[in-house]
């Protein structure tokens, strides 16, 4: 028998509540990872290389060993099996032999307390023979050699790649205009207020607990059964509750790795909490990215095609780059209908930290680019660019030129919101004295339709427990970092069964415990962990409907599950909620379900299409007022205006929070956020070295830079996700970038081609302007990369099957039709 | 030259409680706070006094855990986020950045409500200007900081209540 169909008002979803480990984090309850300490615990430091490039020719420990109070000492030769986050770019060793980045860790020292450590670092002897450094991208394509990685498409080349949809040439040639701009958009990194830290020990039933600030303990389960050659099954990985996380959390860290080696070794638990500076040089972050833009529209202002290539500073090891610069361009045709799009895309290795997933992860670049560059053709067809972009806005349940398939979108009602909340008309090219209003619109996934690594298996999973106490407990190995994964869990579980977030009991993040959920990135979690969630929750309704319709004697279809009842409205017979799980766990045995879930397979069938496709994508458009003062170039926000497309509310303080967040630190990024590098002088090593790896000066805006924010949230429920809900946490960063470059144009008539969109900047481009240039600063152009061949696919618009088509087979049917 | 104690030994008012302990005389307050008294609400971001995640009253007066050594606090007052919680209840402070949005990750949290509190105490009817002015020095890179001031704002209220 199945549960209800009765459909009742929500009673959990969409009200604002108190999250529920909010509790804690008010009280100093909430344990992080550094806040744990375990009897006999030991702590360890990393040595870090000086040098960006070199090869450790020896290393000499003895004294460092010696040194009272060490432990243990470790080096490269403790660990012979690298790992790494995607399964095509394993290339890291928890300790290297071969230095990629000022900071890459080459030694370890585990000692009584991190002051010992510390000083046992300074004990260890390491010659390093010193390669010449790659400094950037153009620095990688000159030179061939020396090569930082033994692997990737070519010399310093990571990952090279082309796609073409449909003739991207012929559809330029025809078009009323053809727009070509260049833009950069710098570097910077996550700065989550808690520093990494991990704790390893070995349990009681002789396994390995490794505890740790990630975000994706999945993955590092996986990384740790690899590097350390264990079964999975003999190591638990328990994710703390992350102190932000915004993507630097997600790949598996050298740190990890080493204190669970050590703690191996030793038989005790270690653990090793990274300082501030540290971070920086773990870092993933915003990949630095040159990217061109050839766009083709007609004089109405539709667009006909695009010809984009990116230019990716990946810095010293693969990470997540495959992905990141995949990126760089596929969700681009997801927001404005692009008949036909070709895009190249290389990712370079670099002498730097790693780059990888931060919010938004490799969208954010091409957006600005976008973004900024249909300001530029709103100007020049004499359009307003509100107007041009509703215009040209993505339809609901179609397919793009590169085969994703767009669900639900509220993306023209988001433009309309925020040009009626802004009084835009009244404002744009109005406002004049050095004020300014700017547009821009983005689209986000919720959740990546393929895991990591290629498997069948659910992306995420659900257990749910209930017995006679009336407690109901829900395990989920989803990560809470700061988002509200465990609330958003607790308020589906809780709208299901008719009772109060309260009266459920989450455990996330534990993979001794808790069923596989893929981990807190590509804003994956509110739709993956909660289909599974649902569906557990709608197992157990059912079971607790049989026994209850029983006892009222009355039929279970017609049961309603409201605050902390179950009844009959026809008969108004009820019982509490409690009783139901009384008598169903009488009926039924122990009381539980499991639920789980796989995203639909995307139809594209080519090489390369499983990155893009997501079950449902969010839309945002954002207005920002900008203030730009001609003497010093100092820009002010007073107010910006966004609308977010988020299907369905799940708790309004928590989205609203999610949305100030992330213009947060769009605005943090366009204003002042680089995470920039220098030379040292000649005479010391010229050294590529992080400019400022301190809080102090990489900047980041206080509650005194904060302009106010107007949010509107966009309901339009998107059948894919759970109550219709889509992602919230990384979208609304996305507009906010090419919205302030828009902004200062109006207020100015500058434009800053390159994020981020600093007062010198403004400055300089004032100067052209003032003395007849160009008033642009932006890169002037763009270099030869030698891109491959384009794996050419036929839209779907012009009659495609989603597969590649060869050159033959195009010349061929060519020659048919002539 | 006389040796330097190995530990000092000696009493912390913490909380209104009198706490005995015994650490290495380089800590600072926050590494006293967190590895000795096992009090790891206060957190830490840097070390360096730039984040004010470590952020706890002294006389009342806020400040940075990390730059203050522990041997400099015999005989005064110390509070600490652990402290601020009406015995099962929560203050208003608590109560409203739970409730509002204040706090996301929380990681932050404790040095931005301790911050708050200080001046709270001082400033009863403190502007959003004057709460936006005295957490400056607190950064979180999650809230964007306007459920922040709005839940310092509600809680300045209720207090004001409370005082009537």
């Amino acid at each position: 028998m199945s549960a209800a169909p009765v459909k009742r008002r929500l009673e959990v979803v969409g009200k604002a509540r108190r999250r529920v480990d909010g509790r804690a984090k008010v009280t100093g309850q909430l344990r992080f990872a550094d806040d744990l300490a375990l009897p006999r615990m030991l702590h360890c430091k990393l040595l870090r290389s000086p040098h960006p490039h070199a090869l450790v020719e020896s290393i000499d420990v003895e004294g460092a060993r010696r040194h009272p109070g060490v432990h243990l000492v470790l080096t490269k030769q403790d660990f012979p099996v690298p790992f790494g986050i995607m399964p095509v770019s394993i290339d890291e060793f928890p300790l290297t032999d071969h230095a990629r980045h000022v900071g890459d860790p080459v030694a370890a020292v585990i000692a009584v307390d991190e002051q010992t450590a510390n000083d046992a670092l300074g004990l260890i002897q390491v010659r390093f023979s010193p390669l010449k450094t790659i400094s950037d991208p153009e620095d990688a394509l000159r030179n061939p050699e020396p090569r930082i990685h033994d692997y990737g498409d070519q010399g310093n080349i990571h990952r090279n790649q082309s796609y073409e949809f449909g003739d991207v040439d012929e559809a330029l040639a025809r078009s009323d205009h053809v727009f070509e701009d260049v833009f950069f958009y710098q570097g910077n990194t996550h700065l989550p207020m808690e520093e990494q830290a991990t704790l390893a020990t070995v349990e009681g039933d002789g396994k390995l607990l490794v505890t740790s600030s990630t975000q994706n303990p999945h993955y590092l389960h996986r990384q740790l059964a690899r590097v350390l050659q264990m079964p999975g099954s003999k190591i638990r990985v328990v994710a703390t509750p992350n102190g932000g996380g915004f993507g630097g959390k997600c790949d598996p860290a050298n740190h990890e790795m080493v204190v669970a080696k050590a703690a191996l070794a030793l038989g005790r638990p270690v653990k090793i909490c990274l300082t501030r500076e540290e971070v920086f040089y773990q870092h993933r972050g915003r990949h630095p990215v040159l990217m061109k833009l050839r766009t083709g529209v007609t004089k109405d202002g539709r667009l006909t095609g695009m010809h984009l290539q990116t230019l990716l500073d990946g810095g010293g090891y693969g990470s997540h780059g495959p992905a990141s610069t995949f990126y760089t361009g596929v969700l681009t045709p997801v927001t404005y209908e692009l008949p036909r799009f070709k895009f190249e895309a290389c990712r370079t290795f670099t002498n730097k930290p790693a780059c990888g997933p931060k919010r938004g992860h490799g969208t954010p670049q091409p957006r600005f680019g976008q973004e900024v560059q249909l300001d530029k053709i709103a100007e020049r067809l004499n359009m307003d660019p509100a107007e041009l972009r509703l215009g040209i806005v993505t339809k609901p349940d179609s397919l793009t030129a590169n085969w994703l398939r767009i669900g639900t979108t509220g993306l023209a009602e988001c433009i309309r919101e925020v040009v009626a909340r802004s009084e835009w008309k009244k404002r744009f090219r109005k406002l004049g004295q050095g004020k300014g209003v700017g547009l821009a619109c983005s689209t986000y996934m919720c959740g990546a339709g393929l895991p990591i690594y290629w498997n069948k298996l659910p992306h995420s999973g659900v257990q749910l427990l209930l017995d006679r106490s009336g407690q109901v407990t829900v395990y989920c190995g989803a990560t809470e970092i700061g988002q509200g994964s465990d609330d958003v869990l607790a308020t589906i579980v809780a709208e299901v069964l008719g009772i109060d977030t309260g009266e459920v009991r989450c455990v996330t993040g534990d993979t001794g415990m808790t069923p596989v959920d893929l981990g807190s990135y590509s804003s994956r979690v509110t739709i993956m962990m909660g289909n599974a969630a649902m569906q557990a929750a709608e197992r157990v309704k059912a079971q607790l409907a049989e026994a209850a319709a029983e006892q009222l004697e009355v039929l279970p279809a017609g049961l309603v599950f409201s605050n902390g009842k179950v009844f009959d409205p026809a008969s108004s017979r009820s019982m509490a909620f409690l009783e139901a799980i009384q008598y169903a766990e009488a009926k039924f045995g122990t009381l539980g379900a499991v639920g789980s879930y796989t995203p639909p397979r995307p139809p594209g069938r080519y090489k390369g299409s499983g990155v893009g496709p997501s079950p449902a994508y969010s839309f945002s458009a954002c207005v920002i007022e900008a203030e730009v003062d001609a003497n010093t170039g100092w820009i002010h926000v007073p107010k910006i205006w966004i609308a977010h497309d988020i299907g369905r509310t799940l708790n309004p303080v928590l989205a609203r929070g999610q949305v100030i967040g992330g213009v947060y630190m769009g605005l943090g990024e366009t204003l002042m956020e680089e995470q920039a590098f220098r030379r040292l002088p000649e005479k010391l090593s010229q050294a590529l070295v992080h400019r400022m790896p301190s809080m102090l000066e990489y900047k980041s805006l206080t509650a005194l830079d904060m302009p106010e924010v107007d949010v509107a949230l966009i309901e339009d429920p998107d059948p894919n996700c759970p109550f219709g809900a889509k992602e919230v946490g990384q979208g609304p960063l996305l507009p906010v970038m090419p919205a302030l470059a828009n902004a200062v144009y109006d207020a100015v008539g500058v434009r800053i081609d390159e994020i981020p969109v600093t007062p010198d900047k403004v400055l300089r481009a004032l100067e052209l302007k003032n003395s007849g240039k160009n008033p642009r600063i932006g890169p002037e152009r763009f270099p030869s990369v030698p891109y491959p061949e384009p794996v050419f696919v036929v839209t779907p618009q012009e009659g495609g099957d989603g597969k590649e088509t060869k050159r033959e087979e195009r010349k061929r049917a060519a020659a048919a039709v002539v | 030259m006389a040796a330097v104690p190995q530990r000092l030994h000696l009493k912390l008012t913490v909380n209104g409680e009198e706490a005995p302990v015994s650490f290495a005389p380089y800590k600072s307050l926050l590494e006293v706070l967190r590895e000795d008294l096992g009090l790891t609400g206060t957190k830490h971001g840097c070390e360096l006094g730039e984040c004010g995640a470590c952020t706890v009253l002294l006389d009342g007066e806020p400040v940075l855990s990390c730059l203050v050594l522990a041997l400099e606090c015999e005989g005064r007052r110390i509070e600490t986020i652990e402290g601020l919680a009406r015995g099962a209840g929560l203050h208003p402070l608590q109560a409203a950045f739970a409730d509002l949005g204040g706090s996301q990750c929380g990681y932050c949290t404790p040095g931005v409500i301790m911050t708050a509190k200080a001046l709270l105490d001082k400033n009863p009817d403190a502007t959003k200007e004057e709460i936006r002015r005295a957490t400056a020095g607190n950064l979180c890179r999650c809230t964007g900081y306007l459920q922040i001031t709005e839940a310092i704002a509600r809680a300045a209220g209720e207090l004001r209540e409370e005082a009537k």
